[in-house]
């Protein structure tokens, strides 16, 4: 089972890999979007996968009475899709402002903070 | 020595630092002559000292300290003996008439109390050094005199030769200094000592090391960047571009000393080596004729000093390598008289210059009506420069020729050296010393005057001790000259030189070089000429190399940056991702932990599988679309995909959270991107497409694999067992993972919730500096706007013009 | 652009029955499938619903305080949740419990619900935060 789910985890990172590799802004943030879905996948997997049985304590019972999916995983989990909704949402608002000012989506186009053939420094004292 | 003797010195150490805090205010105050109560500093101190000058005349030592960084096993010790003693009288004797001879050449200036506390800041460190014991801490105080120097030679920091002269000086200096201190630790690992006077007493350890040698060009590292040794003397004559309070005090009667100080100090740990021996001398007697040469070339009064200042430092190494006690006697007496006779003579030029407005020797002359104090200290000083009785350089020239009068050729070459050094430095010193009072007035310099006592008392001091302690030989001897022979060369030893001539070698070399000094002395315009010519001829030195490295340095990092940082974000995602795909896939394959094959699931049902399929689908999609609104739903599709594998596999809160997440994701996408015009789809060439699809397909094995192989291992469930079992029970929460998140890793959910706030917080900046830049914009044409205070974020526009200029 | 008749009738509704439900889920989240985080996700596109259909003004009217504000008093709430435990001696952010009778029927409350309730406050503030500056500006 985790081998198969591994093989999905494996896809949806080159997908989000490829998306990123893009010169196009938006795209990058389409793979950005996609690789936090699958770095959640991922860490759900390595925490082994147990069918439908939420980590929950049966009502009466002070511990699990039956095998339950692993709660630690979905602990972080959780948290980071929230936090990476966020950052999305920041990187969305971003990529939009500097579409505004600059008139463009393309990366290299992008070069207010690296601008090219910037001049040699000042050779003097 | 009791403990309150102890606290004093460490008071006395102190004291320059507080009282260079306190000079900017007392210049305030009282204008120049806050001098007055600053030399109160430095004269207290020697003060204090004198003391143990009867101590050390008996042989004795002192050391004390206490624990500074013990887990570094470093202490903050002092080291008295003959040798420290005698640098601490120079450091605060000279240190005191320098502070005052600074309130009468800087009076008026705006900056005076800037200066005075630099002065006061590397007098303390100049002494701190001098009377280091432990290791780290005779490099802090030997990095600290660096520093301090580095501030005096660029205290006019608006001029550009000011700061180059200042820069070279930190880079010369300060590289030296880290040799030494590797050198230092070197010495420490291999002996385990870490104070001077514990390496005093055990060197042999370090003497059978095999990294002998290495901890010795380690340590010669400092000691010749410091005390200007060529070819590293360049930064020397440059650094007169500092006011001459500077370039009487640091680079003539101290700081330059401090190389001098270390070898002697060294010098029973390494003497009787043959590098010691050899390098030593070879590079000192080099120092000593190429300074004296260049000397003659010079003009300029402080330029002509400068370069016999370097001349006289390689003598001193010389003869400290040179070896004997005779040498060592002569090196030590130099010192002293040096100390002396060329901090006079720079505070005569800097008079001079003061009072005359050039500095030019060729402009100069009569001046001794005018003058006639200053000439006075001019000729005392440069009688003992030139060797002549009844001066104390005339002892160090006599007990310098009478330990180098050997009948071989190791010992004639260097004989030769001191002979053509002293000549040419005496006929330089009467240079500086007679043209510009004798002979006739030109008229350009127009009307002169003595300068006021504080200035004059300086020159004055220094040039009659000069004589005095020459005349006074024995009583010099017995506090000062013998104590520090014995400390130099490891053992007791008594100087007896005296101005009584011994009819024999050495004097008839005295008389020689008097003879040679007189001639070039009037012959000095047309040598001036020869060297100048010979120079040109060369054309290059290790000033303009220094100008060449840094240029290559700033250019040659320059294009490492440019190469690194070339600005495209592909390239820095690229780099990442083959990185990461490397560093996933290399080690598996290197170390055969590739997983086993697997097989098909048996548990698997035709839910998850469609879910599978469909969450696989939906990233094609996106892939492939061609317009926003497909990509923006086949997200959609994938993440709700993602959200159905969750509640399938048992994790209903992640569930939710996804759907919810998704929904929003798709409604802000879809709010944002249909006001964006955007090219419809990627148009990569397909070179490119297929060289980004492989490095995607990588990491995406990377990743599969690595999940693969870490699922097949046993899992290790002590964690999740732990909140399982106490969730109910000490956390009263049937659901796990909400008992998780706000209470067993509440602090960790805080932090995360404060993370949402700011991104939340970050947004709302950036959508509202898009406000502020429209109402500035149309603020651009109305310059009454433009500088309206009131208007808010109107430093936010500013950067945008300032980017947009660009 | 989405501002139909049906969805501008509905949406107050929908927006009511939505909040009301992510107090349910917020409430039960310590013990069933539920929580801050989904409780506020839910309440957050609420208000972005309500502001889709009725425009912004409407919802930042139906408010009061502005959506930061909301989530600043959560993130206070969360942390004051943890600092309780120090005056009782523990370790910051050590749960506590009470157990109150309210009317002969024991009522559970803990520090933990209050942080849980903090965690609410700052997802609903600064998702709706988002969501409300984004469709604003579809209106110019």
């Amino acid at each position: 089972m985790e081998a198969l789910m591994a093989v999905v985890i494996g896809i949806f990172f080159a997908v989000s890999v490829y998306l990123m590799l893009s010169k196009h802004i938006i795209r990058i943030l389409l793979g950005v979007t996609i690789l936090g879905n699958a770095v959640n996948l991922l860490i759900f997997t390595a925490g082994r996968i147990v069918h439908a049985v939420p980590p929950i304590i049966g009502e009466g019972n002070d511990v699990p009475n039956r095998i339950t999916a692993n709660p630690l995983p979905q602990a972080l989990i959780l948290t980071a899709i929230v936090i990476s909704f966020s950052f999305f949402a920041f990187l969305l608002v971003l990529a939009f402002r500097a579409y505004q000012e600059l008139g463009t989506d393309d990366t290299d186009e992008m070069r207010i903070a690296e601008p090219e053939n910037e001049p040699v420094p000042p050779l003097g004292y | 020595m009791n403990v309150g003797a102890a606290d004093m010195t460490l008071l006395a150490m102190a004291l320059p630092f507080v009282a260079a805090g306190l000079a900017p205010y007392l210049v305030r105050l009282m204008g120049h002559r806050a001098a007055w109560v600053l030399a109160l500093a430095p004269l207290s101190i020697f003060i204090h000292f004198i003391p143990y000058a009867g101590l050390v005349a008996n042989g004795r030592h002192v050391t004390a300290g206490f624990d500074w960084v013990p887990s570094l096993d470093t202490r903050f010790e002092w080291f008295v003996d003959g040798l420290s003693l005698t640098f601490a009288f120079l450091v605060t004797g000279i240190g005191t008439l320098i502070v005052l001879y600074s309130g009468g050449y800087m009076k008026g200036h705006p900056q005076q109390g800037r200066f005075l506390s630099f002065i006061l800041l590397f007098m303390g460190s100049m002494l701190g050094l001098v009377l280091s014991d432990d290791f780290l801490m005779l490099f802090v105080f030997w990095e600290l005199t660096s520093v301090t120097s580095f501030l005096l030679i660029g205290f006019d920091h608006e001029r550009e030769a000011s700061r180059r002269a200042a820069l070279q000086a930190l880079v010369v200096t300060g590289a030296g200094g880290l040799g030494l201190l590797a050198g230092l630790l070197l010495i420490w690992n291999v002996t385990g000592v870490h104070s001077l006077s514990g390496l005093l007493q055990s060197n042999e350890v370090l003497r059978q090391s095999p990294y002998f040698l290495v901890a010795l060009i380690l340590v010669l590292c400092g000691a010749f960047t410091k005390s200007a040794q060529f070819p590293l003397h360049f930064w020397l004559p440059n650094a007169m571009e500092a006011p001459t309070p500077v370039s009487a005090y640091l680079h003539s009667a101290t700081m330059v000393k401090a190389g001098v100080f270390l070898l002697m100090r060294l010098n029973p740990v390494f003497a009787d080596t043959p590098a010691w021996h050899t390098i030593l001398p070879i590079f000192g007697g080099m120092t000593l004729v190429f300074g004296a040469l260049l000397s003659v070339r010079q003009s300029d009064l402080k330029q002509m000093l400068a370069y016999t200042t370097m001349s006289s430092l390689g003598l001193m190494v010389m003869m400290t390598g040179f070896g004997g006690e005779h040498a060592v006697a002569g090196a030590v007496l130099y010192l002293v008289a040096h100390a002396l006779f060329k901090g006079a003579l720079f505070m005569v030029a800097g008079i001079v210059d003061h009072e005359a407005g050039t500095r030019e020797v060729t402009k100069l002359g009569g001046l001794l009506r005018a003058m006639p104090v200053t000439f006075a200290a001019a000729l005392a000083a440069a009688v003992s420069m030139g060797g002549l009785p009844p001066a104390v350089g005339f002892l160090a020239k006599e007990e310098i020729y009478s330990s180098l009068w050997h009948l071989d050729p190791w010992s004639l070459t260097f004989l030769a050296c001191a002979v053509i050094g002293n000549a040419l430095m005496m006929a330089v010193g009467f240079v500086v010393a007679l043209k510009p009072f004798l002979g006739k007035r030109p008229h350009a310099l127009g009307d002169v005057h003595e300068a006021p006592f504080i200035m004059w008392v300086g020159p004055a001091t220094l040039g009659a001790l000069g004589i005095v302690a020459a005349i006074a030989a024995p009583f010099t001897h017995e506090i000062v000259s013998s104590p520090m022979v014995s400390a130099v060369l490891g053992r007791a030893s008594e100087i007896d030189i005296t101005l009584v001539p011994h009819i024999g070698p050495p004097l008839a070399l005295s008389g020689l070089t008097i003879v040679v000094g007189i001639v070039t002395y009037l012959a000095i315009a047309p040598f001036r000429r020869a060297v100048g010519g010979v120079l040109r001829a060369i054309g290059w030195g290790p000033d303009r190399g220094f100008d060449q490295f840094v240029r290559g340095l700033v250019r040659f990092s320059h294009a490492v940056t440019d190469r690194l940082q070339p600005g495209s974000l592909e390239v820095y995602m690229t780099v990442t991702f083959v990185a990461i795909a490397a560093a996933l896939l290399v080690p598996m394959v290197v170390f055969g932990e590739l997983p086993s094959m697997p097989t098909w699931p048996t548990d698997v049902t035709f839910y998850e599988l469609t879910v599978m399929a469909i969450g696989i689908i939906g990233l094609v999609a996106v892939l492939i679309a061609h317009d926003r609104l497909t990509a923006i739903v086949s997200l959609g599709v994938q993440g709700f995909a993602v959200a159905l594998l969750f509640m399938l596999f048992g994790a209903p809160d992640l569930s939710f959270t996804q759907f919810m997440i998704e929904a929003l994701s798709v409604v802000i996408l879809a709010l944002v991107m249909t006001r964006l015009r955007l090219a419809p789809s990627d148009h990569r060439p397909t070179g490119e497409k297929l060289s980004d699809a492989a490095i995607a397909i990588a990491c995406g094995a990377g990743f599969m694999l690595y999940l693969m192989r870490v699922t097949e291992g046993s899992f290790d469930a002590t964690l999740s067992d732990f909140f399982a079992r106490y969730s109910k029970t000490i956390a009263h929460g049937h659901n796990i993972v909400n008992v998780i998140i706000v209470d067993f890793r509440g602090t960790d959910t805080l932090g995360e919730i404060s993370v949402v706030m700011v991104t939340g917080l970050a947004i709302l900046a950036l959508i509202r500096i898009r406000a502020t830049r429209t109402d500035v914009e149309l603020g651009d044409n109305d310059p009454r706007e433009q500088h309206d205070p009131r208007e808010e974020g109107s430093h936010g526009k500013r950067t945008y013009a300032g980017v947009e200029a660009e | 652009m989405m501002r139909t008749l049906i969805f501008r009738t509905v949406a107050p509704y929908l927006t009511s029955l939505m909040l009301v439900f992510s107090v349910f889920v917020l409430l039960r989240g310590h013990n069933a499938p539920g929580g801050g985080f989904i409780g506020g996700l839910i309440a957050a596109s609420a208000f972005a619903i309500y502001g889709i259909a009725c425009g912004v003004s409407p919802v930042r009217r139906a408010l009061r305080l502005h959506p930061t504000t909301i989530a600043g008093i959560g993130l206070l709430l969360g942390s004051v949740a943890g600092l309780i435990s120090l005056f009782d001696g523990v370790p910051f952010m050590t749960g506590l419990w009470i157990y109150p009778h309210f009317f002969g029927v024991e009522v559970p409350l803990a520090t933990v619900m209050l942080f849980d309730f903090g965690v609410y406050l700052v997802v609903t503030g600064t998702i709706t935060a988002i969501a409300l500056v984004l469709e604003e500006r579809e209106g110019e």
